[in-house]
């Protein structure tokens, strides 16, 4: 019967085009949407992950409170002790200590007086040593624009815009300004070794990367840093892991009578995302349900029309003695075969244009120039398994439940007028 | 009736006039008190913070209320830190860096030596009277002595602080306590004098805590170890070649 069915469907096209073309073009943009919003979510965590909380994050608990102000006061001390242990209790993850700085960046003229200044956020991380991650968590070696990695001690990279607002290029020295984590003012002379484009708008206004021997000379902060990032080694961002390394960390070190023992935290709560985490998960399903009640009403009208034209077949039909169930059922099964060849090719056309934001990305970074967020300018999609599914969840159930209602009419026409219905 | 209420209105302008000009007299003798042509003195600044205590000593020599020029005496990393003030500029430098550098924006915001202080306030014109109008409300004792109560309002826009409250000692005409606040009526700052003593014929703070209220910590308590007034500075120490030598 299904070939039957099949056949009937692309011999009269006016049965099958419209509605093949509606599911497709609603799958089409579900499975966009999808991949969109994955890649969105991806991107966040990445970013926040790479440049701001790690996967999981350990700090001091007073500076935990305050950890938006970069509290270096409150920081870690003794961070060798704990990094050494951490990595025995916890190999699955790469630990890694940072400081966060804010200050000024002095720029000298000939005289060595000052010639131009600006506010800065600074990075310290472990540029130095052979196993730290961080070059390649940060994508340093690729964001270079001019200049080289630093070789040397008190060398630093500059966000490329940055740089030539203040009109200096690789090689140029200049002062640092900040404080010491007694509060002291701390000055550094620097070198520049080269520029840098984050591609994150927050950085790209004002930053400096630093390494953290460096940094920890200049701020008074030996064995001390403000946070000790841990990342997953593929770098991917599993929840239910990171919440159980964290409690147990917490168990034991956390002492809540000591406002500087040191406190775990993972991703989500750290970086504020895990409402954002809870939307994006509910949004896949939104999504799905905005589609399929709008295909669903397209698909019923079309039924309707369809039963309009078909109203003569349907009378014959239920005339030569066919049951109306099994009439219903027909119309059902074709609508069934509708979906899956409208969200097939649906399906096909989506990923066209999500793969390809997913490899080149979509450069939106005019619009992000005055953000705060750390995200990047750059929007990319994420093709995922589900992906590939996706849309056939509102694709068929659409023509099914479009079908279904347009069909009750069936069960409305009697019996006793069809001979004269068919008569006219 | 209305002689009745003449007499009380021509009583109460009275007292409001009177007031007025006694608030403005008082200012003036705080001003008069605080204001000298040069003044030479060492200081020792204990900062409590979150983590503990540090001691911050420094020397100082300041001329009228715009120059001054300030040279840390330790602890060892502060030591040879320099700091010159010539009108509304003020520069750093420090050794290690043999930079001479400008505080300017945000900066000027920033803790002196993780102290309660900022920049900011070093940088205020001292002379209350150019920057406030002020009115009495009431009396108060302050460390046993009989004091004024007034509320100083500013009267220009860029001013750290748009009002405060400060309690003068009635017989020496020095500030013993003194409440700062922002435009919106919050707290910033409170400046407590414990200890005060006669120098060069006038009354000086010399056990002084200051406590930024947005911040932790107990506060910086200052003691002024030595003040001399009216002594002659050299040129030379209040210019930008003094912070190199």
């Amino acid at each position: 019967m299904l070939k039957f069915l099949f056949k009937g469907l692309i011999r009269d096209r006016s049965r099958s085009l419209f509605p093949i073309l509606t599911v497709a073009i609603g799958v089409t943009l579900s499975v966009f949407l999808y991949s969109y919003l994955n890649g969105f979510m991806s991107d966040m965590i990445k970013s926040s992950a790479h440049y701001n909380t790690g996967h999981v994050r350990i700090m001091s608990q007073a500076y935990a409170q305050e950890s938006n102000q970069n509290p270096n006061d409150l920081a870690l001390i003794g961070i060798d002790t704990l990094i050494q242990n951490i990595q025995k209790t916890y190999p699955e993850m790469i630990w890694t200590p940072r400081i966060k700085l804010g200050g000024l960046i002095d720029i000298p003229d000939a005289n060595g007086e000052t010639r131009i200044q600006g506010p800065v956020s600074g990075m310290a991380i472990d540029l130095f040593s052979e196993s730290s991650p961080e070059k390649r968590l940060l994508n340093i070696k690729e964001a270079i624009v001019s200049g080289e990695l630093p070789k040397n001690h008190n060398e630093i990279l500059i966000a490329d815009d940055f740089a030539k607002r203040l009109k200096v290029a690789p090689g140029d020295t200049a002062t640092l300004l900040s404080s010491t984590m007694y509060g002291s003012m701390a000055m550094t002379n620097i070198i520049i070794a080269g520029t840098v484009r984050f591609g994150i708008a927050a950085l790209d206004r004002g930053a400096i990367m630093a390494d953290i021997s460096d940094i920890q000379i200049a701020l008074d902060m030996d064995d001390t840093a403000g946070e000790i990032l841990g990342f997953f080694p593929d770098d991917n961002f599993y929840e239910e892991k990171a919440y159980q390394i964290t409690d147990s960390f917490n168990k034991k070190y956390k002492n809540p009578e000591d406002q500087f023992s040191p406190i775990m935290g993972a991703l989500p709560d750290e970086a504020g995302l895990k409402d954002y985490m809870a939307i994006m998960d509910v949004a896949a399903y939104f999504i799905v349900g905005i589609f399929l009640l709008a295909m669903a009403i397209v698909l019923w009208n079309a039924g309707l029309m369809g039963s309009l034209r078909r109203y003569g077949e349907m009378g014959v039909r239920l005339a030569v003695g066919e049951e109306k169930g099994h009439i219903y059922k027909t119309l059902i099964l074709e609508s069934i075969m509708i979906g899956i060849i409208g969200s097939f090719v649906g399906t096909v056309i989506g990923l066209i244009p999500a793969y390809l934001m997913q490899i080149y990305g979509l450069d939106l970074s005019f619009l992000f120039e005055n953000s705060t967020m750390m995200i990047s300018g750059v929007l990319h999609a994420q093709v995922t398994p589900t992906t590939m599914f996706i849309g056939f969840i509102p694709g068929i159930l659409a023509t099914v439940f479009g079908t279904a209602i347009a069909g009750i009419g069936i069960y409305k026409r009697e019996t006793a007028q069809l001979f004269k219905e068919l008569e006219v | 009736m209305i002689n009745k209420l003449i007499f009380t209105l021509i009583v109460f302008s009275t007292i409001v006039f009177s007031q007025t000009q006694s608030a403005d007299e008082i200012l003036k003798k705080v001003d008069a008190n605080t204001f000298s042509d040069s003044q030479i003195g060492t200081s020792k600044m204990i900062i409590h913070g979150r983590r503990g205590s540090r001691t911050v000593e420094a020397k100082s020599w300041q001329k009228g209320t715009d120059d001054s020029f300030t040279e840390y005496l330790a602890p060892a990393r502060e030591k040879g830190t320099k700091m010159l003030k010539l009108g509304d500029q003020l520069w750093t430098y420090t050794p290690s860096t043999d930079r001479t550098i400008l505080i300017s924006g945000h900066m000027l915001r920033q803790p002196v030596m993780g102290s309660d202080l900022s920049y900011e306030d070093m940088m205020e014109d001292p002379l209350l009277q150019n920057m406030y109008t002020a009115e009495i409300v009431g009396e108060d004792t302050v460390i046993n002595r009989q004091v004024w109560v007034l509320d100083l309002k500013s009267k220009k826009d860029n001013i750290a602080y748009d009002s405060r409250k400060i309690w003068v000692d009635k017989e020496r005409n020095i500030i013993l306590k003194e409440d700062l606040y922002a435009k919106s009526g919050k707290l910033l700052k409170q400046v407590l004098i414990h200890e005060v003593m006669k120098a060069s014929g006038r009354w000086v703070a010399k056990n002084i805590t200051y406590k930024d209220m947005l911040k932790d910590g107990d506060g910086t308590e200052m003691i002024i170890e030595e003040v001399e007034f009216d002594k002659k500075i050299p040129s030379y120490i209040l210019s930008k070649a003094s912070l190199r030598r």
